[in-house]
């Protein structure tokens, strides 16, 4: 989507501010906000996909005015309306007010560790050849539908190189939007900054994304 | 670590004091709890994992290890997950990692323009800068102007390559092994290896700094 998250070349957001021995929480809320929205993401009703489109669908003013995890909890608090766990009124109330869907699926304290260390793999199992080869010249495609994409604003309509084949993976554009895992290839593709950037670019800059198959075609 | 060195007064004060996303984060997890879906001893957990298991100290490691052992870089540089399981690292936002390596001729600079992927695995936690727009904005495009935000100058003759992560693969640079080290052991170099020189935005350490 054309959204708030899709910051790339955008001009106006000022120097980068790191912070000298910055704390890797800023607030106790913020720990408790990371915690929170791993532990609900684990009962299952949505994916990573769906979560990531819930905080790029934040309304523009909203996203650049919260901090990182401000949006991560405006996002779960969506998620868990949209999915019935847990209704306005009780936001607005700040108790329960009904029983939960899900309580057999809750998170247990000795089961962090081990899913943590887990992880959730995304390659697939392959079924088709794949279309392109490193060395190829692709141009990737006018592709920007008004749900989740993970083809940023400016490398759409860019002839690049692939420059490496990632594998079958789960394609965001789909499981983002309860429509299945829709396993593609995934490439990496280079761009030469010229191309992004027009004459512009900073000499000898070479920027690529990892792209999924349907988001490009021979050039 | 204690707040109440500032309030001297009841927790029901407290309570009218507290900020509003302190009282809107607390409201969900009781939600939750009362439900039955969030278990407070788990969240509990997950935090020691973040604070703890995971953090750049990890990517030093792998990072020293590729400088002292030409095989085990091999293998980095042809399956990074592979790779740093062999030292009992894996796990979320890792599960598809790629190391890239730094050299006279090329510099690499790890971003996320959509949100914020980042190895968790081998550097923990991003930092708020690296989250935040105007990094995300400026990193495909400028990056010479951002890594002179951070300190580092490059020759104009180092081309620069940008990862954005746009998918689950995840990054990590392999910065270049600083001058005069010759006779230093693992450990000793990881110390020299800094986050941000994982993310391409400094360069490691020379010894003595």
């Amino acid at each position: 989507m054309n959204g708030p998250q899709d910051l790339g070349g955008r001009d106006g957001f000022g120097p980068v501010s790191p912070e000298t021995r910055e704390p890797l929480f800023h607030a106790d809320w913020e720990k408790r906000a990371l915690a929170l929205t791993l532990a609900a993401g684990a009962l299952g009703h949505w994916t990573l996909d769906e979560s990531r489109h819930a905080r790029e669908s934040l309304p523009p003013l909203t996203y650049y005015g919260s901090s990182y995890y401000e949006i991560w909890i405006r996002a779960l608090e969506i998620l868990l309306q949209r999915h019935g766990e847990v209704g306005a009124d009780e936001l607005a109330a700040g108790h329960m007010l009904r029983a939960g869907l899900r309580p057999e699926r809750r998170l247990q304290a000795a089961q962090v560790a081990p899913v943590m260390a887990r992880g959730g793999p995304v390659d697939r199992p392959v079924r088709t050849p794949a279309r392109f080869a490193p060395g190829d010249t692709v141009r990737t495609r006018n592709h920007q539908p008004r749900g989740h994409t993970r083809l940023p604003g400016y490398a759409r309509e860019k002839t690049g190189v692939i420059e490496a084949v990632r594998g079958v993976h789960v394609y965001p554009d789909s499981h983002a939007h309860g429509r299945g895992e829709d396993p593609h290839w995934l490439y990496t593709v280079a761009f030469d900054g010229r191309t992004l950037w027009g004459d512009a670019a900073a000499p000898g800059l070479t920027v690529s994304i990892d792209a999924w198959e349907p988001y490009l075609e021979p050039a | 670590m204690h707040d109440h060195h500032h309030h001297d007064h009841g927790d029901d004060d407290h309570d009218n004091h507290m900020d509003p996303m302190t009282a809107r984060v607390r409201a969900l997890e009781t939600i939750l709890t009362q439900k039955g879906l969030v278990d407070p001893a788990a969240l509990d957990a997950i935090i020691e994992t973040v604070e703890t298991r995971i953090g750049p100290r990890n990517g030093a490691r792998v990072v020293a290890r590729a400088w002292t052992d030409p095989d085990f870089a091999a293998r980095l540089r042809d399956d990074a997950t592979s790779a740093v399981a062999e030292m009992g690292y894996g796990g979320r936002q890792g599960e598809h990692l790629q190391a890239v390596f730094n050299s006279d001729d090329e510099h690499n600079l790890v971003v996320c323009t959509l949100c914020s992927c980042y190895p968790w695995l081998v550097l923990g936690l991003p930092p708020v800068w690296y989250k935040s727009p105007p990094y995300r904005a400026r990193a495909v495009r400028d990056p010479r102007g951002v890594l002179a935000e951070f300190g580092v100058i490059l020759p104009d003759t180092t081309r620069i390559r940008v990862w954005d992560s746009t998918a689950e693969l995840r990054y990590i640079v392999v910065p270049q092994r600083p001058a005069g080290t010759d006779g230093m052991d693992a450990e000793a170099l990881a110390e020299l290896v800094t986050r941000d020189s994982m993310i391409g935005c400094g360069l490691a350490q020379g010894p003595g700094t």
